[in-house]
Protein backbone atom coordinates (compact mmCIF):
# COMPACT_ATOMS: atom_id res chain seq x y z
CA UNK A 1 0.00 0.00 0.00
CA UNK A 2 1.43 3.72 -1.26
CA UNK A 3 1.68 6.55 1.43
CA UNK A 4 -1.20 8.09 -1.14
CA UNK A 5 -3.61 5.29 -0.68
CA UNK A 6 -3.27 5.42 2.98
CA UNK A 7 -3.84 8.72 3.30
CA UNK A 8 -6.83 8.65 1.14
CA UNK A 9 -8.31 5.26 3.39
CA UNK A 10 -7.40 7.74 6.19
CA UNK A 11 -9.44 10.52 4.88
CA UNK A 12 -12.49 8.06 4.53
CA UNK A 13 -12.20 7.29 7.95
CA UNK A 14 -12.21 10.54 9.23
CA UNK A 15 -15.46 11.61 7.39
CA UNK A 16 -16.99 8.32 8.77
CA UNK A 17 -15.84 9.58 12.60
CA UNK A 18 -17.45 13.02 12.08
CA UNK A 19 -20.64 10.99 10.51
CA UNK A 20 -20.88 9.16 13.62
CA UNK A 21 -20.74 12.26 15.44
CA UNK A 22 -23.35 13.97 13.77
CA UNK A 23 -25.51 11.12 14.11
CA UNK A 24 -25.39 11.79 17.83
CA UNK A 25 -28.33 14.43 17.33
CA UNK A 26 -31.28 12.25 17.73
CA UNK A 27 -31.55 8.75 18.75
CA UNK A 28 -32.89 7.21 15.51
CA UNK A 29 -29.77 8.77 13.43
CA UNK A 30 -27.41 7.90 16.61
CA UNK A 31 -27.61 4.10 15.90
CA UNK A 32 -26.64 4.99 12.55
CA UNK A 33 -23.94 7.08 13.63
CA UNK A 34 -22.74 4.48 15.25
CA UNK A 35 -21.97 2.13 12.53
CA UNK A 36 -20.20 4.56 10.94
CA UNK A 37 -18.19 5.39 13.35
CA UNK A 38 -16.89 1.23 13.73
CA UNK A 39 -16.72 1.12 9.86
CA UNK A 40 -14.14 3.78 9.84
CA UNK A 41 -12.47 2.45 12.79
CA UNK A 42 -12.14 -0.53 10.98
CA UNK A 43 -11.11 1.10 7.81
CA UNK A 44 -8.46 3.14 9.39
CA UNK A 45 -6.89 -0.14 11.46
CA UNK A 46 -7.17 -2.13 8.21
CA UNK A 47 -5.37 0.22 5.86
CA UNK A 48 -2.74 0.60 8.79
CA UNK A 49 -2.21 -3.59 9.28
CA UNK A 50 -1.21 -3.43 5.05
CA UNK A 51 1.00 -1.22 5.61
CA UNK A 52 2.79 -2.80 8.54
CA UNK A 53 2.24 -6.25 6.65
CA UNK A 54 3.83 -4.70 3.37
CA UNK A 55 6.71 -3.33 5.84
CA UNK A 56 7.72 -6.18 7.89
CA UNK A 57 5.13 -8.78 7.43
CA UNK A 58 4.98 -8.41 11.25
CA UNK A 59 1.20 -8.56 12.14
CA UNK A 60 0.46 -11.56 14.30
CA UNK A 61 1.44 -9.98 17.16
CA UNK A 62 -0.70 -7.20 16.55
CA UNK A 63 -3.50 -9.48 15.81
CA UNK A 64 -3.24 -11.31 18.80
CA UNK A 65 -3.08 -8.43 20.84
CA UNK A 66 -6.23 -7.01 19.44
CA UNK A 67 -7.79 -10.25 19.97
CA UNK A 68 -7.39 -10.02 23.49
CA UNK A 69 -7.81 -6.23 24.03
CA UNK A 70 -10.97 -6.88 22.19
CA UNK A 71 -12.47 -9.94 23.84
CA UNK A 72 -11.95 -7.54 27.28
CA UNK A 73 -13.52 -4.77 25.59
CA UNK A 74 -16.30 -6.49 24.48
CA UNK A 75 -17.15 -8.52 27.80
CA UNK A 76 -16.71 -5.36 29.93
CA UNK A 77 -19.51 -3.77 27.08
CA UNK A 78 -21.72 -6.27 27.63
CA UNK A 79 -21.83 -6.71 31.42
CA UNK A 80 -20.91 -3.00 32.99
CA UNK A 81 -23.62 -1.09 34.66
CA UNK A 82 -25.30 1.78 33.62
CA UNK A 83 -24.64 3.21 37.02
CA UNK A 84 -20.63 2.49 36.34
CA UNK A 85 -20.89 4.07 32.75
CA UNK A 86 -18.56 6.60 34.47
CA UNK A 87 -15.87 4.45 35.90
CA UNK A 88 -15.72 2.64 32.77
CA UNK A 89 -15.53 5.82 30.68
CA UNK A 90 -12.83 7.01 33.45
CA UNK A 91 -10.92 3.65 32.86
CA UNK A 92 -10.94 3.60 29.55
CA UNK A 93 -9.40 7.49 29.07
CA UNK A 94 -6.44 6.03 31.24
CA UNK A 95 -5.87 3.41 28.47
CA UNK A 96 -5.65 5.46 25.74
CA UNK A 97 -3.38 7.94 27.80
CA UNK A 98 -1.24 4.51 28.57
CA UNK A 99 -0.93 3.88 24.92
CA UNK A 100 0.00 7.45 24.17
CA UNK A 101 3.52 7.15 26.40
CA UNK A 102 3.85 3.50 25.30
CA UNK A 103 3.83 4.76 21.88
CA UNK A 104 6.07 8.01 22.45
CA UNK A 105 8.85 5.10 24.25
CA UNK A 106 8.43 3.07 21.15
CA UNK A 107 9.17 6.14 19.24
CA UNK A 108 12.19 7.25 20.97
CA UNK A 109 13.78 3.56 21.14
CA UNK A 110 13.73 3.13 17.44
CA UNK A 111 12.76 6.13 15.45
CA UNK A 112 13.18 4.35 12.42
CA UNK A 113 10.53 2.16 12.77
CA UNK A 114 8.32 4.80 13.19
CA UNK A 115 9.30 6.14 9.73
CA UNK A 116 10.86 9.20 11.59
CA UNK A 117 14.14 10.54 10.81
CA UNK A 118 17.13 9.44 12.52
CA UNK A 119 18.11 10.98 15.13
CA UNK A 120 14.49 12.40 15.64
CA UNK A 121 14.02 16.22 14.43
CA UNK A 122 13.91 19.11 16.82
CA UNK A 123 10.15 19.51 16.10
CA UNK A 124 8.99 16.02 16.24
CA UNK A 125 10.76 15.72 19.90
CA UNK A 126 9.06 18.81 20.76
CA UNK A 127 5.64 17.03 19.44
CA UNK A 128 6.91 13.92 21.46
CA UNK A 129 7.55 15.34 24.72
CA UNK A 130 3.73 17.15 24.21
CA UNK A 131 1.96 13.84 23.57
CA UNK A 132 3.98 12.20 26.31
CA UNK A 133 3.28 14.44 29.03
CA UNK A 134 -0.60 15.01 27.95
CA UNK A 135 -0.62 10.88 27.77
CA UNK A 136 0.92 10.76 31.14
CA UNK A 137 -0.99 13.28 32.79
CA UNK A 138 -4.40 11.66 31.33
CA UNK A 139 -3.05 8.07 32.52
CA UNK A 140 -2.66 8.88 36.19
CA UNK A 141 -5.55 11.54 36.47
CA UNK A 142 -8.06 8.75 34.96
CA UNK A 143 -7.13 6.14 37.14
CA UNK A 144 -7.92 8.83 40.28
CA UNK A 145 -10.96 9.76 38.51
CA UNK A 146 -11.82 6.18 38.37
CA UNK A 147 -10.98 5.27 42.03
CA UNK A 148 -13.08 8.42 43.36
CA UNK A 149 -15.78 7.33 40.99
CA UNK A 150 -16.14 3.85 41.82
CA UNK A 151 -15.41 4.19 45.40
CA UNK A 152 -12.32 2.48 45.99
CA UNK A 153 -10.85 6.07 47.25
CA UNK A 154 -12.44 8.21 48.87
CA UNK A 155 -13.96 10.94 46.63
CA UNK A 156 -13.81 13.41 49.25
CA UNK A 157 -10.89 16.58 47.94
CA UNK A 158 -7.32 15.74 49.17
CA UNK A 159 -5.83 19.05 49.86
CA UNK A 160 -2.97 20.36 51.83
CA UNK A 161 -0.86 23.75 52.13
CA UNK A 162 0.85 24.87 49.62
CA UNK A 163 -0.61 22.19 47.06
CA UNK A 164 -1.23 24.64 43.99
CA UNK A 165 2.97 25.65 44.23
CA UNK A 166 4.02 22.32 44.28
CA UNK A 167 1.82 21.40 41.19
CA UNK A 168 3.38 24.55 39.55
CA UNK A 169 7.14 23.21 40.83
CA UNK A 170 6.45 19.59 38.93
CA UNK A 171 4.92 21.53 36.15
CA UNK A 172 7.86 23.59 35.31
CA UNK A 173 10.29 21.04 35.91
CA UNK A 174 8.63 18.45 33.98
CA UNK A 175 8.76 21.26 31.11
CA UNK A 176 12.66 22.01 31.91
CA UNK A 177 13.31 18.00 31.65
CA UNK A 178 11.08 18.13 28.51
CA UNK A 179 13.31 21.12 26.75
CA UNK A 180 16.73 19.07 27.77
CA UNK A 181 15.34 15.90 26.17
CA UNK A 182 14.55 17.89 23.16
CA UNK A 183 18.05 19.56 22.79
CA UNK A 184 20.47 16.22 23.84
CA UNK A 185 21.50 13.68 21.19
CA UNK A 186 20.20 9.75 20.91
CA UNK A 187 21.71 7.94 23.81
CA UNK A 188 21.70 10.81 26.43
CA UNK A 189 18.12 11.91 25.70
CA UNK A 190 16.24 8.56 27.83
CA UNK A 191 17.89 10.62 31.10
CA UNK A 192 15.87 13.32 31.14
CA UNK A 193 12.84 11.85 28.98
CA UNK A 194 12.36 9.71 31.57
CA UNK A 195 12.25 11.94 34.69
CA UNK A 196 10.04 13.98 32.64
CA UNK A 197 7.36 10.95 31.98
CA UNK A 198 7.49 9.95 35.59
CA UNK A 199 7.08 13.73 36.72
CA UNK A 200 3.85 14.02 34.28
CA UNK A 201 2.56 10.92 36.13
CA UNK A 202 2.97 12.91 39.51
CA UNK A 203 1.77 16.07 38.28
CA UNK A 204 -1.85 13.77 36.88
CA UNK A 205 -2.30 12.26 40.40
CA UNK A 206 -1.53 15.24 42.36
CA UNK A 207 -4.46 18.00 39.93
CA UNK A 208 -7.42 15.30 40.10
CA UNK A 209 -6.68 14.53 44.01
CA UNK A 210 -8.21 17.70 45.10
CA UNK A 211 -11.24 17.61 42.97
CA UNK A 212 -14.23 16.60 45.03
CA UNK A 213 -17.26 13.76 44.19
CA UNK A 214 -19.64 16.99 43.24
CA UNK A 215 -17.27 18.18 40.35
CA UNK A 216 -16.62 14.88 38.39
CA UNK A 217 -18.76 15.36 35.54
CA UNK A 218 -16.39 18.37 34.73
CA UNK A 219 -13.53 16.21 35.54
CA UNK A 220 -14.38 13.29 33.39
CA UNK A 221 -15.19 15.05 30.69
CA UNK A 222 -12.04 17.00 30.85
CA UNK A 223 -10.33 13.58 31.16
CA UNK A 224 -12.05 12.78 27.81
CA UNK A 225 -10.23 15.78 26.23
CA UNK A 226 -7.24 15.42 27.23
CA UNK A 227 -7.63 11.72 25.76
CA UNK A 228 -8.21 13.49 22.55
CA UNK A 229 -5.07 15.82 22.46
CA UNK A 230 -2.46 13.08 23.69
CA UNK A 231 -3.99 11.29 20.69
CA UNK A 232 -3.50 14.63 18.26
CA UNK A 233 -0.10 14.78 19.57
CA UNK A 234 1.14 11.36 19.39
CA UNK A 235 -0.33 12.36 15.52
CA UNK A 236 1.79 14.98 15.19
CA UNK A 237 4.95 13.40 16.41
CA UNK A 238 4.34 10.53 13.76
CA UNK A 239 3.43 13.00 10.90
CA UNK A 240 0.05 10.79 11.34
CA UNK A 241 -3.35 12.96 9.82
CA UNK A 242 -5.53 10.23 11.18
CA UNK A 243 -4.85 10.57 14.54
CA UNK A 244 -4.84 14.34 14.00
CA UNK A 245 -7.92 14.24 13.07
CA UNK A 246 -9.63 11.56 14.92
CA UNK A 247 -7.30 13.19 18.52
CA UNK A 248 -8.92 16.91 17.60
CA UNK A 249 -12.44 15.47 17.27
CA UNK A 250 -12.54 14.10 20.71
CA UNK A 251 -10.47 16.69 22.19
CA UNK A 252 -12.84 19.50 20.88
CA UNK A 253 -16.08 17.22 22.26
CA UNK A 254 -14.19 17.47 25.62
CA UNK A 255 -13.54 20.22 26.05
CA UNK A 256 -17.41 21.29 24.90
CA UNK A 257 -18.97 19.17 27.64
CA UNK A 258 -16.68 20.26 30.59
CA UNK A 259 -17.70 23.86 29.41
CA UNK A 260 -21.43 22.44 29.53
CA UNK A 261 -21.23 20.99 32.61
CA UNK A 262 -19.18 24.21 34.32
CA UNK A 263 -21.99 25.97 33.05
CA UNK A 264 -24.54 24.17 34.44
CA UNK A 265 -22.82 24.21 38.13
CA UNK A 266 -22.12 27.69 37.77
CA UNK A 267 -18.49 27.22 38.48
CA UNK A 268 -15.18 28.55 36.68
CA UNK A 269 -13.00 26.26 34.36
CA UNK A 270 -10.12 27.02 36.75
CA UNK A 271 -12.24 27.01 40.09
CA UNK A 272 -12.76 23.33 39.30
CA UNK A 273 -9.21 22.18 38.38
CA UNK A 274 -7.64 24.23 42.04
CA UNK A 275 -10.36 21.94 43.77
CA UNK A 276 -11.33 21.24 47.41
CA UNK A 277 -14.94 21.76 46.63
CA UNK A 278 -17.69 19.04 46.93
CA UNK A 279 -16.48 17.32 50.27
CA UNK A 280 -18.92 15.63 52.48
CA UNK A 281 -20.60 18.32 54.25
CA UNK A 282 -21.45 16.66 58.02
CA UNK A 283 -22.64 19.52 59.71
CA UNK A 284 -25.44 21.11 58.55
CA UNK A 285 -24.74 24.54 57.17
CA UNK A 286 -27.40 26.86 58.15
CA UNK A 287 -28.56 24.97 61.32
CA UNK A 288 -29.11 27.93 63.59
CA UNK A 289 -32.45 28.11 63.36
CA UNK A 290 -34.40 24.95 63.10
CA UNK A 291 -37.04 25.37 60.88
CA UNK A 292 -40.27 22.97 60.56
CA UNK A 293 -40.78 20.57 57.65
CA UNK A 294 -44.27 19.10 56.42
CA UNK A 295 -43.29 15.61 56.26
CA UNK A 296 -46.12 12.93 54.69
CA UNK A 297 -46.20 8.96 54.37
CA UNK A 298 -46.11 7.96 51.18
CA UNK A 299 -49.91 7.75 51.19
CA UNK A 300 -50.42 11.56 51.55
CA UNK A 301 -48.58 11.52 48.51
CA UNK A 302 -50.16 8.87 46.69
CA UNK A 303 -53.42 10.83 47.60
CA UNK A 304 -51.63 14.14 46.07
CA UNK A 305 -49.93 12.85 42.78
CA UNK A 306 -53.15 10.56 42.05
CA UNK A 307 -55.80 13.37 41.80
CA UNK A 308 -53.11 15.71 40.06
CA UNK A 309 -53.41 16.38 36.44
CA UNK A 310 -49.57 17.19 35.76
CA UNK A 311 -46.80 15.60 37.79
CA UNK A 312 -43.13 16.56 36.74
CA UNK A 313 -40.58 13.85 38.38
CA UNK A 314 -36.98 15.71 38.97
CA UNK A 315 -34.76 12.53 39.24
CA UNK A 316 -31.13 13.52 40.95
CA UNK A 317 -28.30 10.47 41.49
CA UNK A 318 -29.91 9.91 45.14
CA UNK A 319 -32.21 7.84 42.59
CA UNK A 320 -29.61 6.29 40.73
CA UNK A 321 -28.23 5.11 43.90
CA UNK A 322 -30.90 3.39 45.21
CA UNK A 323 -31.65 1.96 42.03
CA UNK A 324 -35.01 3.35 42.01
CA UNK A 325 -35.36 4.18 38.26
CA UNK A 326 -37.61 1.18 37.39
CA UNK A 327 -39.62 1.60 40.16
CA UNK A 328 -40.53 5.33 38.92
CA UNK A 329 -40.79 4.03 35.74
CA UNK A 330 -43.79 1.82 37.31
CA UNK A 331 -45.22 4.43 39.02
CA UNK A 332 -45.46 7.19 36.02
CA UNK A 333 -47.23 4.16 34.17
CA UNK A 334 -49.54 3.52 36.74
CA UNK A 335 -50.08 7.67 36.93
CA UNK A 336 -50.56 7.86 33.30
CA UNK A 337 -53.20 5.04 32.99
CA UNK A 338 -55.03 6.74 35.66
CA UNK A 339 -54.92 10.16 33.48
CA UNK A 340 -52.32 11.81 34.84
CA UNK A 341 -49.42 13.43 32.19
CA UNK A 342 -46.00 12.74 33.79
CA UNK A 343 -42.67 14.20 32.83
CA UNK A 344 -39.69 14.23 33.54
CA UNK A 345 -37.08 17.16 34.40
CA UNK A 346 -33.17 16.76 33.98
CA UNK A 347 -30.70 18.82 34.91
CA UNK A 348 -27.45 18.72 33.49
CA UNK A 349 -25.79 17.65 36.28
CA UNK A 350 -28.14 15.35 37.75
CA UNK A 351 -25.72 12.04 37.11
CA UNK A 352 -22.06 11.53 37.65
CA UNK A 353 -21.18 12.38 34.24
CA UNK A 354 -22.83 14.80 31.18
CA UNK A 355 -26.20 13.11 30.42
CA UNK A 356 -26.05 9.88 32.82
CA UNK A 357 -29.33 10.41 33.77
CA UNK A 358 -30.98 9.68 30.41
CA UNK A 359 -29.44 6.87 30.10
CA UNK A 360 -30.47 5.13 33.37
CA UNK A 361 -34.13 6.45 32.66
CA UNK A 362 -34.24 4.80 29.19
CA UNK A 363 -32.58 1.92 30.63
CA UNK A 364 -35.54 1.94 32.93
CA UNK A 365 -37.38 2.38 29.71
CA UNK A 366 -38.47 4.92 30.20
CA UNK A 367 -39.94 6.98 27.08
CA UNK A 368 -37.38 9.36 25.96
CA UNK A 369 -40.36 11.33 24.72
CA UNK A 370 -41.04 12.49 28.02
CA UNK A 371 -37.80 13.28 29.48
CA UNK A 372 -37.15 17.01 29.32
CA UNK A 373 -33.83 19.01 29.76
CA UNK A 374 -33.92 21.44 32.32
CA UNK A 375 -34.41 24.50 29.49
CA UNK A 376 -37.76 23.35 27.84
CA UNK A 377 -39.30 22.28 30.97
CA UNK A 378 -38.68 24.91 33.36
CA UNK A 379 -41.55 27.35 32.07
CA UNK A 380 -44.08 24.45 32.73
CA UNK A 381 -43.98 24.21 36.43
CA UNK A 382 -45.69 27.08 36.63
CA UNK A 383 -48.76 24.99 35.37
CA UNK A 384 -47.86 21.77 37.01
CA UNK A 385 -49.90 20.36 40.02
CA UNK A 386 -47.16 18.67 41.71
CA UNK A 387 -43.24 18.15 41.69
CA UNK A 388 -42.29 14.95 42.63
CA UNK A 389 -38.13 15.30 43.98
CA UNK A 390 -36.29 12.34 43.89
CA UNK A 391 -32.84 12.14 45.22
CA UNK A 392 -31.74 15.88 44.07
CA UNK A 393 -31.01 18.58 45.92
CA UNK A 394 -28.67 21.42 44.98
CA UNK A 395 -30.17 21.24 41.43
CA UNK A 396 -33.68 22.40 43.10
CA UNK A 397 -32.00 24.99 45.42
CA UNK A 398 -34.39 28.42 44.86
CA UNK A 399 -31.10 29.95 46.57
CA UNK A 400 -29.49 29.89 43.48
CA UNK A 401 -31.52 32.85 42.58
CA UNK A 402 -30.81 34.72 46.08
CA UNK A 403 -28.07 37.45 45.34
CA UNK A 404 -24.94 36.64 47.94
CA UNK A 405 -25.70 33.10 48.29
CA UNK A 406 -22.74 30.33 47.54
CA UNK A 407 -24.36 29.21 44.55
CA UNK A 408 -26.11 32.36 43.21
CA UNK A 409 -26.37 32.11 39.62
CA UNK A 410 -26.19 28.45 38.86
CA UNK A 411 -29.52 27.66 36.60
CA UNK A 412 -32.01 25.30 38.57
CA UNK A 413 -34.88 23.38 37.68
CA UNK A 414 -37.81 25.77 39.03
CA UNK A 415 -39.54 22.99 40.95
CA UNK A 416 -40.77 25.63 43.54
CA UNK A 417 -43.15 27.09 41.03
CA UNK A 418 -45.37 23.74 41.34
CA UNK A 419 -48.40 24.13 43.08
CA UNK A 420 -47.56 21.61 45.30
CA UNK A 421 -43.94 20.20 45.78
CA UNK A 422 -42.92 16.32 47.03
CA UNK A 423 -39.48 15.73 48.00
CA UNK A 424 -38.33 12.36 48.68
CA UNK A 425 -34.62 12.27 50.63
CA UNK A 426 -32.66 10.23 53.31
CA UNK A 427 -32.66 12.99 55.43
CA UNK A 428 -32.14 16.69 56.39
CA UNK A 429 -28.82 16.59 55.30
CA UNK A 430 -27.40 18.94 53.26
CA UNK A 431 -26.18 18.68 49.24
CA UNK A 432 -23.02 18.64 47.94
CA UNK A 433 -23.15 22.64 48.05
CA UNK A 434 -23.56 22.13 51.77
CA UNK A 435 -26.37 24.46 51.65
CA UNK A 436 -29.72 24.36 53.71
CA UNK A 437 -32.74 23.96 50.91
CA UNK A 438 -35.14 26.50 51.18
CA UNK A 439 -37.73 24.77 49.34
CA UNK A 440 -37.73 22.46 51.71
CA UNK A 441 -39.60 23.99 54.29
CA UNK A 442 -42.22 26.11 51.70
CA UNK A 443 -45.62 25.69 52.99
CA UNK A 444 -46.25 23.80 49.92
CA UNK A 445 -43.83 21.47 50.19
CA UNK A 446 -44.21 17.67 51.96
CA UNK A 447 -41.03 15.75 52.46
CA UNK A 448 -41.38 11.90 52.53
CA UNK A 449 -38.32 10.38 54.31
CA UNK A 450 -36.99 7.37 53.32
CA UNK A 451 -34.71 5.58 51.04
CA UNK A 452 -35.98 6.24 47.18
CA UNK A 453 -36.59 3.17 45.87
CA UNK A 454 -38.51 2.17 49.15
CA UNK A 455 -40.44 4.87 48.69
CA UNK A 456 -41.48 4.82 45.60
CA UNK A 457 -42.37 0.98 45.61
CA UNK A 458 -44.68 2.00 48.55
CA UNK A 459 -45.67 5.02 46.30
CA UNK A 460 -46.75 2.51 43.55
CA UNK A 461 -48.93 0.30 45.77
CA UNK A 462 -50.72 3.92 47.40
CA UNK A 463 -51.73 4.64 44.23
CA UNK A 464 -54.22 2.28 43.24
CA UNK B 1 3.08 26.12 -3.96
CA UNK B 2 3.02 23.35 -1.30
CA UNK B 3 6.35 22.13 -1.95
CA UNK B 4 8.52 24.14 0.34
CA UNK B 5 5.36 23.74 3.06
CA UNK B 6 7.17 22.20 6.51
CA UNK B 7 4.69 18.44 7.56
CA UNK B 8 4.49 20.69 10.66
CA UNK B 9 3.14 23.14 8.73
CA UNK B 10 0.46 21.20 7.20
CA UNK B 11 -0.58 19.21 10.44
CA UNK B 12 -0.93 22.49 11.81
CA UNK B 13 -3.69 23.36 9.12
CA UNK B 14 -5.70 19.85 9.43
CA UNK B 15 -5.17 20.14 13.79
CA UNK B 16 -6.86 23.30 13.38
CA UNK B 17 -9.95 22.45 10.75
CA UNK B 18 -10.64 19.12 12.52
CA UNK B 19 -10.83 20.95 16.05
CA UNK B 20 -13.40 23.52 14.20
CA UNK B 21 -15.54 20.65 12.15
CA UNK B 22 -15.56 19.12 16.02
CA UNK B 23 -16.96 22.03 17.59
CA UNK B 24 -19.61 22.38 14.97
CA UNK B 25 -20.64 18.92 15.06
CA UNK B 26 -20.89 18.39 19.19
CA UNK B 27 -22.69 21.54 19.90
CA UNK B 28 -25.56 19.84 17.66
CA UNK B 29 -25.25 16.81 19.93
CA UNK B 30 -28.52 16.24 22.00
CA UNK B 31 -27.93 16.55 25.76
CA UNK B 32 -29.65 13.27 26.67
CA UNK B 33 -26.90 11.93 24.07
CA UNK B 34 -24.19 13.24 25.85
CA UNK B 35 -23.23 9.73 27.69
CA UNK B 36 -23.09 8.18 24.57
CA UNK B 37 -20.91 10.82 22.81
CA UNK B 38 -18.94 10.26 25.72
CA UNK B 39 -18.28 6.63 25.15
CA UNK B 40 -18.41 6.65 21.13
CA UNK B 41 -15.31 9.63 21.10
CA UNK B 42 -13.74 7.23 23.51
CA UNK B 43 -13.63 4.42 21.03
CA UNK B 44 -12.63 7.45 18.23
CA UNK B 45 -9.75 8.15 20.39
CA UNK B 46 -8.44 4.65 20.74
CA UNK B 47 -7.74 5.38 17.02
CA UNK B 48 -3.76 5.97 18.59
CA UNK B 49 -3.48 2.25 18.20
CA UNK B 50 -2.86 2.79 14.22
CA UNK B 51 0.60 4.78 16.22
CA UNK B 52 1.10 1.77 18.36
CA UNK B 53 0.77 -0.74 15.53
CA UNK B 54 3.61 1.06 13.45
CA UNK B 55 5.62 0.40 16.79
CA UNK B 56 4.38 -3.04 17.47
CA UNK B 57 5.12 -3.89 13.41
CA UNK B 58 8.88 -3.44 13.64
CA UNK B 59 10.72 -5.83 11.65
CA UNK B 60 12.87 -6.51 14.36
CA UNK B 61 10.61 -7.21 17.46
CA UNK B 62 12.89 -5.51 20.06
CA UNK B 63 11.88 -4.59 23.78
CA UNK B 64 10.09 -1.11 22.53
CA UNK B 65 8.22 -3.10 19.25
CA UNK B 66 6.69 -5.28 22.37
CA UNK B 67 5.78 -1.82 24.15
CA UNK B 68 3.71 -1.31 20.99
CA UNK B 69 1.96 -4.37 21.03
CA UNK B 70 0.91 -4.28 24.86
CA UNK B 71 -0.39 -0.63 23.69
CA UNK B 72 -2.43 -2.47 20.76
CA UNK B 73 -3.72 -4.69 23.37
CA UNK B 74 -4.78 -1.88 25.94
CA UNK B 75 -6.39 0.33 23.33
CA UNK B 76 -8.45 -2.67 21.66
CA UNK B 77 -10.38 -2.81 24.98
CA UNK B 78 -11.07 0.47 23.94
CA UNK B 79 -11.99 0.15 20.17
CA UNK B 80 -14.46 -3.03 20.81
CA UNK B 81 -15.40 -1.75 24.00
CA UNK B 82 -16.54 1.83 23.50
CA UNK B 83 -18.28 1.16 20.71
CA UNK B 84 -20.40 -1.85 22.15
CA UNK B 85 -21.29 0.00 24.68
CA UNK B 86 -22.22 2.60 22.91
CA UNK B 87 -24.05 0.42 20.92
CA UNK B 88 -25.63 -0.99 24.22
CA UNK B 89 -26.29 2.49 25.25
CA UNK B 90 -28.38 3.65 22.12
CA UNK B 91 -30.47 0.37 21.95
CA UNK B 92 -32.19 1.69 25.02
CA UNK B 93 -33.24 4.83 23.57
CA UNK B 94 -35.26 2.75 20.98
CA UNK B 95 -39.03 3.93 20.81
CA UNK B 96 -40.65 1.36 22.88
CA UNK B 97 -44.36 -0.10 21.80
CA UNK B 98 -46.66 1.42 23.68
CA UNK B 99 -47.80 -1.40 25.89
CA UNK B 100 -51.53 -2.36 26.81
CA UNK B 101 -53.19 -0.79 29.37
CA UNK B 102 -53.24 -3.44 32.00
CA UNK B 103 -56.16 -1.39 34.39
CA UNK B 104 -58.94 0.41 33.66
CA UNK B 105 -59.78 3.57 35.09
CA UNK B 106 -61.26 3.65 37.56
Amino acid sequence: MSANQLALWYLVAAVSFILALRGLSGPQSARRGNVYGMVGMAIALLATLALVYAHSKNVLPILGAMAIGGAIGAVVARWVQMTQMPQLIAAMHSLVGLAAVFIAIAAVNNPAAMALDVPITLGHKVELFIGTFIGAVTFSGSVIAFGKLSGTIRSAPVVFVGQHYLNLAIGIAMIGFGIWFCTSPAPAEWGPFTVMTVLAFVLGFLLIIPIGGADMPVVISMLNSYSGWAAAGIGFSLDNPMLIIAGSLVGSSGAILSYIMCKAMNRSFFSVILGGFGGEVSADAGGAEKKAVKSGSAEDAAFLLSNADTVIIVPGYGLAVARAQHAVKELAAKLTAKGVTVKYAIHPVAGRMPGHMNVLLAEAEVPYDQVFEMEDINGEFAQADVALILGANDVVNPLAEQKGSAIYGMPIIEAYKARSVLVNKRSMASGYAGLDNPLFYMDKTMMVFGDAKKVVEDLVKAVD
Amino acid sequence: MTAGVDPIVFNLIVFVLAIFVGFQVVWNVTPALHTPLMSVTNAISSIIMVGAMLAAGAADLDWGGWLGVLAVALVSINTFGGFLVTRRMLEMFRKKEPKPVAKEKP
